[in-house]
């Protein structure tokens, strides 16, 4: 066995024990650790892939930031499991058909041809000076720039859409301003009054 | 590496796999040791600087002027009793400060010593240490949140959200390094600067140099940005609940971290392990090498001692409105600025 065969064995059991712990496990903050754990060791076998940039960018994204906020969420709301798995049972024929489908759907486009394993080759492996961000860059600039700089912009749209929709109705709250305060001077605060000495009779 | 590991590496089986990994290990403990002796004696130096500063002495009685301190500070913290609060998430509680630790040593194995002593020389080395340092911010979250302790949670949520604003900041500002330097990859990045002090990118990036540092000193927790352990407000942070050796992992990780954004900041802005004199440098020490990569970090971590020792507590509004308000924007409009430069102005070069 290679190291690439034994370490992807490695990360993928992980992956995948990870992964049924975020459903499995009762405790919201540990469940989301464990999805962590999941994006983490998928980014690892994405290393293997040498799909180097998508790997850093998982963790930078997803394991940096959105679970950072996300943990934020499940920390603050004091979420009741019990309350959470009350419909358990009653859900779980739905559930449980979904699932098959879904499984079914995935098996059937795997086995039908286009993703055999002779179709779809391992590629030949990169040369080592080879940056996948780099080339990716190169294609993101270029060919697809219209299509990229448009992702950008609904980006931005939605961002300013998101923070118009959360801020009403709070702006009548009572807020500091610092630039007026670093901007304040000794003149506006502080009236030095000269007065002369008055005899006391 | 030496030639007698190799030779002793020869007798093992033929798994080429088990010898990569062995001599992987042996390169990480030849970084990790020294790098936990001068985390050892960071404390050391802050307390001796800052009592100098402030007109004492300092720690000064465990060894010859008070060299053995950490060594005595480390007893003490190995033999003290480690007490899981009641009611805290235990498994999360311990966990807490390996994740706090762990970020922040991976992230060495992409730092290039010199041009030929690096761990591993990745292309997107770059990108590496903005994830692993945007992974370090768990260990605060978790310790906040598992000490089951209001002080602690208020802290982390602090700690947590200063941590995420100012990363925006830095990764920006490494972007106008990258954009310099052409490369992800660090060691391209200080070969870009070598020749000499002029060549820098200090002094063409000079206000992204004090952004990225500021922003340094912000994402470490260090005064005076350092309000998610303000004791004045809510006693000691988020490692109140932690005692012996679990609060030490957190002081290591935090310590390391400083020394990690110091040794970030000279190689991405100071010209790493390149001598400040360039080309006349054949003389004994002033050609290039490691110890200029040293020195530099070193007169960096006097400068965040310094800081502490000098600045006022920042209020906590006014940390985020540094962050938000003045750093995003100023390294965005920079970015802009320098791309304009760079390819519609002749002064390209200036960033080149």
């Amino acid at each position: 066995m290679t190291f690439e065969q034994l370490a992807f064995y490695f990360l993928a059991s992980v992956a995948v024990i990870a992964a049924g712990l975020v459903i499995t496990v009762r405790n919201p903050v540990r469940a989301a650790m464990f999805l962590i754990l999941t994006f983490f060791t998928v980014a690892v076998i994405w290393l293997l892939l040498e799909a180097e940039f998508l790997a850093i960018v998982l963790v930078l994204v997803y394991v940096g930031a959105v679970m950072v906020l996300f943990l934020f969420v499940v920390m603050m709301l004091d979420v009741d499991v019990d309350q959470l798995r009350e419909g358990f049972a009653e859900y779980l024929p739905i559930g449980m058909t979904v699932a098959v489908i879904i499984l079914l759907q995935l098996v059937i486009i795997f086995t039908s041809g286009p993703f055999d394993i002779e179709q779809m080759p391992a590629p030949a492996a990169a040369a080592a000076d080879y940056g996948n961000t780099h080339q990716l860059g190169l294609l993101l600039y270029t060919y697809y720039v219209y299509p990229f700089e448009l992702a950008a912009a609904l980006l931005l749209l939605a961002i300013v859409a998101a923070i118009s929709l959360s801020l009403r109705g709070r702006l009548s709250s009572k807020r500091q301003n610092p630039d007026a305060q670093v901007r304040v001077h000794k003149d506006d605060r502080l009236r030095v009054v000269k007065m002369n000495a008055e005899k006391q009779d | 590496m030496p030639e007698w590991i190799l030779y002793l590496l020869d007798f093992l089986p033929d798994w080429d796999w088990l010898h990569v990994l062995l001599v992987s290990l042996i390169k990480v403990v030849a970084i990790f040791i020294p790098l936990v002796v001068a985390v050892a004696y960071l404390p050391y130096a802050e307390r001796k600087i800052i009592g100098y500063m402030q007109i004492r002495i300092g720690p000064n009685r465990v060894g010859p002027r008070g060299w053995l301190q950490p060594i005595a500070d480390a007893m003490k913290l190995i033999f003290k009793e480690i007490i899981v609060p009641t009611k805290s998430n235990k498994y999360l509680f311990i966990l807490a400060p390996i994740l706090a630790i762990g970020p922040a040593f991976a992230v060495w194995s992409v730092i290039p010593f010199t041009d030929t002593l690096v761990l591993a020389d990745i292309n997107a080395g770059l990108l590496f240490v903005l994830a692993m340092t945007s992974v370090g911010v768990y260990g605060i979250i978790i310790a906040g949140w598992a000490s089951n302790s209001k002080y602690a949670f208020l802290s982390s949520m602090r700690a947590a959200a200063q941590i995420v604003s100012y990363e925006l900041a830095m990764g920006f500002a490494l972007v106008t390094v990258l954009m310099a330097a052409g490369s992800l990859n660090l060691r391209e990045i200080v070969l870009a600067q070598g020749g000499g002090l002029t060549n820098w990118y200090l002094w063409p990036l000079f206000p992204m140099f004090m952004v990225y540092f500021i922003s340094g000193v912000a994402e470490t927790n260090r005064s005076p940005f350092d309000v998610a352990e303000g004791e004045s407000e809510i006693v000691g942070g988020f490692s109140i609940e932690y005692s012996g050796m679990t609060f030490a992992v957190f002081f290591l990780a935090e310590y390391a971290n400083m020394i990690l954004i110091s040794a970030l900041t000279s190689l991405m802005f100071l010209g790493g392990w390149m001598s400040p004199f360039g080309a006349v440098s054949d003389v004994l020490l002033l050609g290039d090498g490691i110890h200029w990569l040293l020195l530099k970090t070193s007169i960096l971590l006097f400068f965040f001692l310094w800081f502490r020792a000098t600045f006022p507590r920042y209020r906590y509004d006014q940390i985020m409105r540094l962050g938000w308000k003045v750093f995003i924007p100023l390294t965005i409009i920079w970015i802009v600025f320098m791309g304009v430069m760079m390819f519609l102005t002749p002064w390209g070069y200036l960033f080149h």
